[in-house]
């Protein structure tokens, strides 16, 4: 964790140096790329601005990403639990992805409001996919002896059905619900700033898009700079949450059988 | 380390009398290649019947027909009573199969709580204490060694409380001297129980089995079972038993051959 810290403050190190040293080479124009020094500076010019922005994107991403999995883990279930739902549910999860969120963002925010709603809707419709499938994934590759074993425990009655998804094929699917929710927290900024983008009166893509139209492009690359925070920061807290509450998901299966 | 418990206060009072396996006719086919053809096969109750034979020959599958867990194409699967075994059978494997993220208790329990039972906690303790793990009842099995977990997995069986026991090469995957104590723990602990194990190892056998048979050819023969003399477990090393082994062996190596072994 601590190696990893490292390494990341290394490598952004070493962007900014690049990025300077771009800057020094190539001298283009500041509004079109201005060095990290103008960046910093605006940083803490409009430091009050960037905040009160960030708040609100911060907690359309955390609203989308509460709804998101949730819904994502009841689709799952649903799916799993009910034979015929897998006919008819699963073609529909593929046809929602199939459709580009870009796309349907106008409709969103014509339906839900230049406010918060249609940006946290945005934001649970990227993530639950994620979510789902591989929650799904995690519910279908039970370890087969395990099911074998709880057969011969408790039989094939409906309630055996159920004690063994409880007790076995949810907990043993957690590790992949994690690897979906580390997904999830990586793409739902992109749902959250695309919903901005199409129509809001805050939040950094807002801010971004207002900088831009007035060449304040120092100001948009200190709107991008905490985006990406915000995105890495929610990523490593996913990642550490899921690590301290599943201790069991770098322990390997059993040894398979020759 | 390990506490002397006589295996019959780990039995519940109401334990039922043994009941033996009757196999009779089975026909179960893979893809058209028939494994078994009217296959019968019987074990006398309270008895330890050892399964010998080459990888692939059909012994995981024969107990997996007994276990209820593959149906037969034809034949009859019960106990020696007439009912059916289902429900009656607890399953142990060479892999412990032990829930990673429960306790070496909560493992135990397993069982109980997918029959919606309420779980026995005084008994999983008195279980693991019999298998000489009383101070790692709440270790997760990546705490524990492959010996302790194949303990775990033993008393987990024996918490069925179930009159018919299949093991599949239950201590295959463990160092000689760890194997040794386990199969002299089971011994104790299965008094009374009527139990099918599948092994590759004809010494196991040797030490653990009231009767042996070798399963070999396709579809598969049963040989006559042989019914090594005294009480289990035995030592292997006593001459009659070597006399025996090296008969087994020889019967192991025809049985290769006609199953199409590699030399």
């Amino acid at each position: 964790m601590i190696g990893g810290l490292f390494r990341l403050l290394l490598v952004a190190l070493g962007l900014v140096l690049l990025w300077q040293v771009i800057v020094w080479v190539a001298a283009p124009p500041p509004f079109i790329l201005p060095g990290p020094l103008a960046t910093a500076n605006a940083l803490i010019n409009r430091f009050d601005l960037l905040m009160q922005n960030a708040a609100v994107t911060l907690a359309e991403i955390l609203l989308g990403l509460v709804f998101g999995t949730l819904l994502g883990i009841a689709g799952a279930l649903a799916v799993i639990a009910f034979a015929p739902a897998r006919r008819w549910l699963l073609p529909l999860l593929i046809a929602s992805q199939a459709v580009p969120v870009f796309a349907i963002a106008p409709l969103l925010v014509l339906w839900l409001g230049y406010g918060m709603a249609s940006k946290v809707a945005m934001a649970t419709l990227i993530i639950f996919f994620p979510v789902t499938a591989s929650f799904l994934d995690g519910l279908r590759r039970t370890e087969g002896s395990w099911l074998d074993l709880a057969q011969t425990m408790a039989g094939t009655s409906t309630s055996a059905r159920l004690a063994t998804m409880r007790h076995i094929r949810i907990p043993a699917a957690l590790p992949a619900l994690a690897s979906g929710l580390r997904v999830a927290a990586a793409v739902a900024p992109i749902g959250a700033v695309v919903g901005e983008w199409v129509g809001s009166g805050a939040g950094l893509g807002y801010l971004m898009l207002q900088a831009n139209a007035r060449m304040q492009v120092d100001l948009m690359f200190a709107a991008l700079f905490i985006l990406a925070l915000i995105a890495l920061a929610l990523f490593y807290v996913v990642d550490a949450a899921s690590r301290a509450l599943i201790p069991w998901q770098d322990d390997s299966l059993p040894v398979s059988k020759e | 380390m390990i506490m002397v418990v006589a295996a019959s206060a780990l039995h519940s009072p109401s334990a039922p009398a043994p009941v033996g396996i009757v196999v009779h006719g089975a026909l179960l086919a893979y893809d058209g290649v028939r494994l078994f053809d009217n296959l019968s096969f019987e074990v006398a109750p309270g008895h330890i019947a050892c399964l010998l034979g080459p990888s692939g020959v059909g012994k995981s599958s024969l107990l997996r027909l007994i276990a209820g867990l593959t149906g037969a194409a034809s034949g009859v699967v019960r106990g020696s009573d007439g009912v059916p075994l289902t429900g009656r059978v607890a399953y142990m494997d060479q892999r412990d199969l032990l829930l990673p993220w429960a306790s070496a208790l909560d493992n135990v329990l397993l069982g109980s709580r997918l029959r919606g039972e309420t779980p026995d906690r005084a008994r999983a303790r008195d279980l693991l204490t019999a298998v000489g793990l009383a101070d790692r009842m709440d270790a997760r099995p990546k705490a524990l060694s492959g010996g302790q977990r194949q303990r775990v997995a033993l008393a987990r069986t024996l918490a069925e409380d179930r009159p018919v026991i299949l093991m599949d090469e239950p201590f295959s995957s463990l160092d000689a001297l760890t194997r040794s104590r386990l199969q002299e723990l089971a011994a104790r602990l299965l008094v009374g129980k009527t139990v099918l194990l599948v092994t590759h190892d004809p010494l196991e056998a040797l030490r653990l089995g009231d009767a042996i048979h070798v399963m070999a050819g396709r579809p598969v023969e049963l040989g006559p079972a042989m019914a090594p003399p005294g009480l289990t477990p035995r030592d292997p090393t006593e001459p009659h038993l070597v006399q025996l082994h090296r008969g087994i062996l020889s019967t192991l190596r025809a049985a290769d051959a006609a199953t199409g072994g590699q030399p």
